[in-house]
């Protein structure tokens, strides 16, 4: 595919890498020259100098033959208007950067009043993958798609969990939760199951669940998901927000050690739950009184990544908590590994990774009209298809349970407006809804070909 | 440094120089001749030594910048040594440097020959001679990027070593898709002019052999008298070609691609065309007199100015006779050479046009010492360190260009001789004036001025710094 990326930062230039190894045509623009030379020559693209936004930088840069443009320089307007002249100029997908709070609550309206394909925020997709790491154990394996909204939690079902020679229709009330399970692995065979399945002992099931839900289900069934029930974080910057309100929203206790008291006062506003505390992060003895000993949970967020990891290392040291450091800039990942310091979370290597699976998914579906996305999930072993509903037809408010759908086959979850839906069998599919389908069965082209024929 | 992955692009450069014999091979066969064994026995020993070479991809798949330097001079050397083996081998040309300086002078698409009788040489030395020149004019090394799939991002370092012009830029994202299309414009331009030459009556083998020496700027004839011997047809067919090669090769994507006015609107092209037509009006008007009218010293004159300012380097008069004026504007044209990204030799119109704006930036600079200043091609800036490097080129060019001159000297030439000899063998013109003119040769140099040249050529035709950086001891350290 023939893709522009306007600006040349950290995340457009891992971008660029990992596009070009995958046998994409990349463009890359950016305002300042010295930019683009500085990226060494062993990056197989196509440089343009100029403003992304400007019409003429745009042409230059192959705007009609393009199929996606993305826009990841350092402001928030520039990239949505680079995406909206983009949109106008030729006929390619867009995907803009923007990192600014007050615009990520009306996120969903920008998207569809704009038509932006995909809004990444880097700062909040750290943070869920921060409150993912801190929610689940190993045992639960998480698959993402939709752009990284949509979670797939895959785990081995054991004796002690009681789910042996239980119907599916029978999961929702036993356990007390909504959750849908997508998919079975049994002997090495994946079905999408029907309400009538019959789960047995050692099965795997992938299910999809809100985060609230997920952790009652896995409670409820007896699987120790170890989710901490307190945190530490330093630094209260965008990430440490999200990742407390994320948090907070599981009813995890959360501590945020800030250094600046602007910040501190702003932060209190905005989450009330959390006990915010000014103070230094590199001070010790703030640290242990502030209860890092019995912490469960320790995040390193400051903006200096030397900072973040010489302090994990101090809370390795002095207590049991889950350690999570955040490193931005330096590049030496094979040393951090070494260091065992729990999780390393890189945001441009997040930020890129989920643009990246967002672009394999729509080259996938490159000679389909209707296919919004595919991504393959599973191992590859199944599909998941995304669709936007734009008419009403034969699948349009109907009840899902009247619904005659094909074998192995089923409706993973429906975004209505920015909200995902685990559908049950009154809920119906209406129109300006997108749908994700999840199968086995290769070749669906329509959200009409999910019905039996 | 990174020996093994440049003993494996010269691994693959021998393979190719193996498979292009092919083709005089071919010749060899319909006209019968003994010749084509020695192109036989060049291709089995090319295949011995290049086979092993790429049979194992180097595990050390690193490829800087000075890794793409290095087998791109070391490759030319070797595409020499071996493609004038040829010549020796079949006996037609006895001392071996001579040899070597046919091929270079092939290779390099110079075009300067020692031999005093052309129409001596069988066919198929014919055919590889001419040959040599459609090889070397768009670069061996761009033809192999086509071919085999290098790692990562090795292609970009060696087109920028290969290509000629002060930066080189890419016509698509990918350069291998670059260089696939820049060799299908450069084959559907040869392969039109053959049909056109064809047209006019001249025999295949001739519309073969001269089309090639036109599409790389060579310049080998296959006759004694070069193209005088041609009809008025071909010979302006032949003009017409000359100059379209010396074109910077974007502006032909920029026409495929549809976007005729930028096509058109290339500053350097502009300039390279204009200097075309003055030079021609100025020696028409000058050499008036030793034609029948005016048309005829009009198109005598743009056959000599466009092979000159090409660098193809063929003659279909001596201009040796013409007049001082007309032959002083072909020795200036000599050096200025054609388009960045063209076919062409010479210093390049690019780099007289960054140069002379430069000149304009000081000028100004010393009227506004405070002002600030940019110098734009086509709208677009120019790096500063794309001017550094023009200056810097134009410096070591000198350097190379006067010392060249003091060797040669000690052959005892007079001054024109000796001067034009240097200029047509670095700017990869062919002939020069006096006893180099069109109708003289090469062969009265002794062997020593004969290697100077050779190195001359290559140096040429790299465009000075992959050649010298050999001779650099830092070069060759590991660390």
């Amino acid at each position: 595919m023939n893709i522009i990326i306007i600006g040349c930062g950290k995340v457009g230039t891992t971008l660029a890498e990992l596009l070009s190894a995958e046998n994409h045509d990349i463009v890359l623009v950016d305002e300042k020259p010295q930019k683009l030379s500085a990226i060494p020559e062993t990056l197989d693209a196509l440089r343009v100098t100029g403003n992304g936004a400007s019409i003429n930088t745009l042409q230059e840069a192959g705007i009609k033959t393009a199929d996606i443009l993305i826009a990841v320089t350092g402001s928030d307007e520039l990239n949505l208007l680079c995406c909206l002249i983009a949109k106008k100029a030729g006929k390619c997908h867009t995907i803009a950067r923007v990192r600014n709070p007050i615009y990520n609550k009306e996120i969903d309206f920008i998207k569809e009043k704009l038509g932006i394909s995909m809004i990444i925020n880097p700062e909040l997709t750290a943070a869920t993958e921060i409150s993912r790491l801190l929610r689940f154990p190993s045992a639960i394996k998480i698959d993402t798609f939709a752009k990284g909204r949509v979670e797939l939690l895959k785990f081995r079902i054991r004796p002690e969990f009681k789910l042996n020679d239980m119907p599916l229709y029978e999961i929702g009330t036993k356990t007390d939760s909504n959750i849908l399970i997508c998919a079975v692995e049994r002997g090495g065979e994946i079905t999408i199951p029907g309400g009538n399945f019959v789960l047995k002992d050692n099965d795997v099931l992938s299910i999809v669940a809100s985060p609230r839900d997920a952790a009652r289900f896995f409670h409820n069934i007896g699987l120790k998901t170890n989710q901490v029930r307190n945190t530490l974080i330093v630094g209260g910057g965008k990430i440490g927000y999200y990742t407390a309100k994320l948090l907070l929203d599981m009813k995890i206790d959360v501590h945020i050690v800030e250094n600046n008291l602007t910040r501190c006062e702003e932060l209190t506003e905005l989450l009330p739950e959390a006990t915010i505390i000014h103070g230094d992060g590199t001070d010790k003895q703030l640290l242990l009184e502030e209860g890092l000993a019995t912490a469960e949970a320790f995040v390193t967020l400051t903006n200096l990544d030397e900072e973040n990891l010489l302090l994990s290392l101090f809370a390795k040291a002095n207590s049991n908590a889950k350690l999570v450091s955040k490193v931005n800039k330096i590049s030496f990942t094979d040393i951090i590994n070494n260091l065992d310091i729990g999780s390393v979370i890189y945001p441009k290597y997040l930020t890129a990774d989920y643009i990246l699976q967002y672009v394999r998914a729509m080259s996938n579906s490159i000679g389909s009209n209707n296919v919004e996305t595919l991504y393959q999930i599973l191992d590859n072993r199944a599909e998941a298809l995304e669709f936007a509903i734009h008419e009403k037809s034969a699948v349009t408010d109907v009840p899902l349970a009247q619904l005659k759908l094909k074998k192995n086959l089923l409706i993973g979850c429906i975004n209505r407006h920015g909200r995902i839906l685990i559908p049950k069998g009154q809920d119906s599919i209406q129109v300006g809804d997108t749908v994700i389908i999840v199968t086995t069965q290769k070749g669906l082209d329509d959200i009409q070909d999910i019905l039996r024929k | 440094m990174n020996y093994s992955i440049i003993l494996y692009v010269i691994g693959w450069v021998l393979n190719i120089q193996a498979a292009l014999m092919v083709l005089p091979c071919i010749t060899a066969l319909i006209y019968g001749e003994k010749s084509g064994w020695a192109f036989v026995i060049t291709m089995a020993v090319c295949l011995i030594i290049g086979l092993p070479l790429v049979i194992k991809k180097p595990k050390n798949r690193v490829f800087y910048l000075r890794e793409s330097f290095i087998s791109t001079a070391l490759s030319w050397i070797v595409l020499s040594i071996f493609g004038a083996l040829p010549f020796w081998i079949s006996g037609h040309i006895p001392n071996p440097v001579d040899a070597l300086f046919e091929t270079v002078s092939g290779f390099t698409t110079t075009g300067a020959s020692i031999l005093k009788d052309v129409e001596a040489l069988p066919y198929c030395l014919l055919m590889w001679r001419s040959f040599t020149h459609w090889i070397g004019g768009m670069g061996v090394l761009v033809f192999l990027l086509t071919l085999i799939p290098m790692t990562g991002g090795s292609h970009m370092n060696l087109m920028k070593a290969e290509s000629p012009g002060p930066s080189v830029s890419r016509l698509v994202p990918k350069v291998r898709s670059t260089a696939k299309i820049l060799y299908a414009i450069y084959i559907v331009l040869t392969l039109i002019q053959i049909v056109l030459l064809l047209i006019g009556g001249m025999p295949l083998f001739d519309s073969l052999t001269l089309s090639f020496g036109t599409a790389g700027t060579g310049g080998f004839g296959i006759k004694n008298d070069s193209i005088a011997g041609y009809s008025t047809y071909s010979q302006v067919i032949i003009t017409i070609f000359m100059i379209l090669c010396g074109i910077n090769f974007n502006a032909y994507f920029l026409i495929i691609m549809k976007q005729f006015k930028q096509a058109f609107d290339i500053e350097e092209v502009k300039v390279y065309l204009g200097i075309i037509l003055i030079s021609t009006l100025i020696i028409a008007f000058n050499t008036q007199h030793l034609f029948h009218n005016f048309g005829q010293a009009f198109q005598q004159a743009a056959f000599q100015v466009g092979s000159i300012i090409t660098t193809t380097g063929y003659a279909t008069t001596d201009f040796n006779l013409w007049p001082g004026t007309s032959k002083v504007i072909l020795v200036m044209l000599m050096f200025i050479g054609a388009c960045a990204g063209s076919t062409g030799g010479g210093i390049k119109v690019s780099r007289f046009l960054i140069m002379s704006k430069t000149v304009g930036k000081e000028l100004r600079l010393l009227l506004h010492p405070r002002s600030i200043k940019k110098i734009q091609i086509d709208g677009h800036p120019v790096e500063h360190e794309v001017v550094r490097s023009t200056n810097v080129f134009l410096i070591v060019y000198i350097l190379i260009f006067a010392a060249s001159v003091f060797l040669i000297s000690f052959d005892n030439f007079d001054l024109t001789t000796t001067f034009t000899a240097v200029a047509a063998t670095l700017n990869n013109i062919g002939p020069g004036l006096e006893l180099v003119g069109p109708t003289g040769n090469f062969s009265e140099f002794s062997n020593f001025s004969k290697l100077v040249m050779i190195f001359d050529m290559l140096a040429g035709r790299l465009e000075l710094f992959p050649l010298l950086l050999i001779f650099m001891p830092r070069t060759w350290k590991k660390f």
